[in-house]
């Protein structure tokens, strides 16, 4: 039954390539992160202050952005805009398709951890002399940011995961180069394994370290 | 004049048909998918709910991989791996089984949490009225867990059915994978891409709408 025999020496060959390009995707992952976050938070407040075309534009992003298949996403970025004469690279393609899937998701987390903050902290520092600025960002966004901390380290996570998109538009991160390995040596099987191992530690790094920070930033 | 050979159509109308085809086969490996993977999970969910530590600490790391590798990375493990102990499965039963396992791992935290989320005394009241522990699991944890969790478990079906779009890189020809060979053919991404997006939009958009406002009412 078990005639098959298992080459694992062409992939620990290469297991640096593979490690190299895991800091690829750790950087993709990272920088969409920081754009959908920044986005997200507009996004959201958009959607709870705003009216007319702007806010049906945030909902749409929104909708959009959690109601379609992330590759779905990734093709539009990548077929869709280069039909028009958008020519982007694989690593901008990715990164912009990531970004606008995080920051529609995102949005959603930010509005309920908005929700959550009562009213009258706003109108407290207002009171106070705060611009809206300041109450912003001295109060209700540290607040905010204590109730999304979980959904957000999920989102990391799921950044990170979905990236692995980009195999499918040629780009050269963690999965895109272990199918450029693994169709060199035909040892798919074995390539794909050893980047599941690395996915996997890379998932618990991030989480152990979000747990860490956890601990550090909300002791009080 | 010389003829010129056109390797590219444009849009037909029978490839609308072409379409729908690929959309009822989405539908199809989606339903499958989730049934299986929901069965499975609550299954999962109350092992690891009663077995306490021995569950927890076997079956919760297993399925716990199932949640921090790549879809489209188990996707072509388990297709490449399937051969090696002599399964030979086509392209639609691996995407089934993959895609399954996958729900029911993120169906088994739903579940455990809904089992949470009844209290204890209300179960022991249910076993001091003289109900079995199945008559208590059927008519106490069920109704209440269930719709403390419904919201959930309809966002973790939503999602395996936008993550089905993954299965077409072991060559299943669901809606996305067909928009791709008909803009391969017909280089008109962008019409293409809109009709395959609307159809998931149109899946996704109500049900996750009805699901929120189940939760509201739910709520009060």
């Amino acid at each position: 039954m078990f005639d098959y025999n298992f080459h694992w020496r062409p992939v620990m060959k290469s297991l640096p390539d593979l490690l190299e390009a895991g800091l690829v995707t750790l950087q993709v992952a990272a920088l969409s992160m920081i754009i959908g976050i920044v986005i997200g938070l507009a996004l959201a407040l958009i959607r709870m202050h705003m009216r007319g075309p702007v806010k049906w534009l945030a909902s749409a992003w929104v909708e959009l952005a959690r109601n379609t298949p992330a590759l779905f996403q990734l093709f539009f970025f990548g077929f869709g805009l280069g039909a028009v004469g958008i020519h982007m690279s694989p690593y901008v393609i990715v990164l912009s398709a990531l970004s606008f899937n995080c920051a529609g998701y995102l949005a959603e987390n930010f509005r309920g951890g908005f929700q959550a903050i009562p009213d009258t902290q706003l109108r407290a520092a207002r009171s106070l002399g705060m611009t809206v600025w300041q109450s912003y960002t001295r109060v209700i966004i540290p607040q905010v940011f204590r109730i999304v901390y979980h959904p957000l380290t999920n989102q990391i996570v799921w950044a990170v995961l979905m990236s692995s998109l980009g195999m499918l538009v040629g780009f050269r991160e963690l999965s895109g180069e272990t199918q450029a390995l693994a169709s060199r040596t035909y040892r798919i099987f074995e390539y794909f394994a050893v980047t599941a191992v690395i996915y996997y530690v890379i998932v618990k790094i991030i989480l152990g370290a979000s747990r860490l920070l956890a601990a550090r930033l909300f002791r009080y | 004049m010389e003829p010129t050979v056109s390797f590219f159509s444009g849009f037909q109308p029978s490839d609308l048909w072409f379409l729908a085809e690929a959309a009822w086969r989405t539908l199809l490996i989606s339903v499958l998918s989730i049934s299986i993977g929901t069965v499975l999970g609550v299954v999962f969910g109350w092992m690891i709910y009663e077995g306490k530590w021995p569950a927890a600490l076997t079956l919760g790391p297993v399925l716990d991989v199932f949640r921090s590798v790549p879809l489209i990375i188990q996707l072509v493990l388990f297709y490449n791996f399937a051969p090696i102990i002599g399964l030979n499965l086509d392209p639609f039963l691996s995407g089934v089984v993959v895609l399954s396992v996958y729900c029911a791992s993120l169906v088994a935290n739903v579940a455990r949490g809904g089992m949470e989320a009844v209290g204890l005394p209300m179960r022991r009241a249910a076993r001091s009225l003289g109900m079995s522990y199945w008559q208590d699991l059927r008519y106490v944890v069920l109704p209440i867990g269930g719709r403390a969790v419904f919201p959930s478990w309809v966002g973790v079906a939503l999602g395996v059915m936008k993550d089905s779009a993954l299965v077409s890189v072991l060559g299943y020809i669901e809606l996305l994978k067909a928009s791709q060979i008909l803009i391969t053919r017909t280089q008109e991404p962008l019409l293409i891409l809109t009709l395959a997006g609307a159809f998931y939009f149109a899946l996704s958009y109500p049900i996750s709408r009805y699901a929120a406002t189940l939760e509201k009412r739910w709520a009060t």
